[in-house]
């Protein structure tokens, strides 16, 4: 259970975050939609303690990120896909983050196989396409086996077979009663994953709800996305 | 394949919580597992073994004149390799924590363990060790490899005589806290290359920059920065004018060491990542 409570967070006067409220349930993946900008990153890393809110609060199970005994068994977050260093192996890059928090080192190689990584597992993280470095993000998400999975946008650069794969993957851990939040900007793709859908746009919360019941405020799921949206984007485009 | 293979989440685990030791563990695996240590090391351990050779072979003692006999300080000269040893070891010190923030790395081991200045410590205590371990290491086998290619009647240094120990021992250390220099330069500044210019600067430059202040200015500032302390203090065996005292030079760059890590400690902890 995340928990979210009036988070606020402004660069250098440039609002990204403003008095933001949700809950993401376990259970259930729950997907974190918005227009590029809309603070979707921003607010993944407040919930992981990486930024630090200008008010608000957020809670994890109850707890500030920092209060976690063992973080990596509690919350596997993916938050850049590459979040590694370029000439380590993806092998010595798990090894070392498992050793952080006391995990055996063979549930190294089980999110390896877990991931689809094995073959790759001895190679420079550097050398990955953008498909294998979301892989490796996952397998060290996956690593403290935590109830809570924070990803933001995992289904970029993957193929369709890793789609239908990460798809599948993260309805299971939601079935397993972890706590699933992924990020997208792709309405579409988050509705064949999610249930529940927390919207924002500007920073603000425009919805939230479930994908059923956004589906029936329009003509389609889309519509309604388009909709609710409208107006809360940074940019807009002239048509030609 | 999927989740059927996830482990169990009953696996017994400590009470306590992560710490010094698993984030130490962590720490040593990193530094091991990235090609440019060893790189580094290994540049150092050929720089200080060849010039320590190269600078002894070159000795011609029946042509050196009569103050420059008296000056000749063998152990100084066998230690002419940390002139490199420096650079390469302070930039080993700023790529520490300088490459987690170019590849994002760092947000990775911040969501692992969200207590920052435990893994600035971590940090530092391994790339302390490892560098530490090989300074003194090359120390002495710059000492005894380079000795070993002086000829007599030169005058050579003995582990036995007045500062010849504590030259190499001193000797030695100066390199790694030269990193762990850099580890705090690269903490406070993130950038691979700002912080790599700031570390040469403050060891390189900053020497030079008293120098056409005059005698007297350069005088009273040099033997505070860290390279004229290496070079006229800690590695001297007969005492050079203008100078701290080695044991005073050497709690100095102790002091200046901390106070960067200190100062990067605490700007970790307030900054975003």
């Amino acid at each position: 259970m995340i928990e979210a409570r009036g988070l606020v967070k402004h660069y250098r006067h440039v609002p990204a975050v403003e008095n933001l409220s949700f809950d993401v349930r376990p259970g259930t993946v729950t997907g974190f939609l918005g227009p590029n900008g809309a603070g979707k990153s921003t607010t993944m890393r407040m919930i992981v303690g990486l930024d630090r809110p200008d008010a608000g609060d957020v809670r994890i199970d109850g707890r500030h990120f920092a209060e976690l005994r063992w973080p990596l068994r509690e919350v596997g977050a993916m938050l850049e896909a590459k979040a590694f260093h370029p000439g380590r192996t993806a092998r010595a890059h798990l090894t070392a983050l498992a050793a952080s928090n006391a995990i055996p080192p063979q549930r190294v190689g089980e999110v390896l196989a877990i991931t689809g990584m094995e073959k790759a597992a001895d190679r420079r993280a550097g050398k990955f396409s953008l498909g294998m470095a979301q892989r490796l993000g996952i397998a060290a998400a996956l690593l403290g086996d935590p109830r809570v999975l924070i990803l933001d946008e995992p289904v970029n650069g993957l193929d369709p077979e890793g789609i239908r794969w990460i798809r599948n993957l993260l309805r299971d851990l939601a079935a397993q009663g972890r706590t699933v939040l992924v990020s997208s900007h792709l309405i579409s793709e988050i509705a064949q994953t999610a249930d529940r859908l927390i919207v924002i746009g500007q920073g603000r919360l425009l919805a939230q709800t479930t994908v059923a019941e956004l589906s029936a405020r329009s003509t389609s799921l889309e519509e309604a996305f388009f909709q609710l949206t409208d107006g809360a984007t940074d940019y807009t485009a002239r048509s030609m | 394949m999927t989740t059927a293979t996830l482990s169990p989440r009953a696996a017994a685990r400590p009470a306590k919580g992560y710490g010094p030791r698993s984030v130490t563990r962590m720490e040593w695996n990193k530094l091991r597992t990235v090609r440019s240590t060893w790189y580094l090391t290994a540049i150092f351990a050929v720089g200080m073994i060849s010039i320590a050779m190269l600078g002894m072979s070159h000795v011609a003692w029946g042509q050196m004149s009569g103050s420059g006999k008296a000056s000749f300080d063998p152990t100084n000269d066998l230690l002419a390799g940390l002139a490199l040893g420096q650079l390469l070891l302070g930039i080993l010190g700023v790529l520490a924590i300088s490459s987690e923030f170019s590849s994002g790395l760092i947000r990775a081991t911040f969501a692992a363990v969200p207590n920052r200045p435990l893994v600035l410590a971590a940090k530092a205590a391994v790339l302390g060790a490892l560098t530490l371990t090989a300074g003194e290491i090359l120390s002495f086998a710059a000492f005894f490899a380079g000795q070993a290619l002086l000829k007599a009647p030169a005058p050579h240094a003995a582990l036995g005589q007045p500062g010849v120990l504590r030259a190499l021992l001193m000797g030695g250390a100066y390199p790694a806290l030269i990193a762990l220099i850099g580890l705090g330069l690269g903490t406070l500044i993130r950038h691979t290359a700002g912080a790599i210019c700031a570390m040469v600067g403050v060891v390189f430059v900053l020497p030079l920059l008293t120098v056409p202040m005059g005698a007297s200015v350069a005088d009273a500032v040099q033997k505070f920065l860290p390279m004229e302390m290496a070079e006229n203090t800690l590695t001297a065996v007969k005492p050079v004018a203008h100078q701290l005292s080695p044991g005073i030079a050497f709690g100095l760059l102790c002091c200046y060491a901390l106070a960067v890590l200190v100062t990067g400690g605490w700007a970790l902890a307030r900054r975003d990542a």
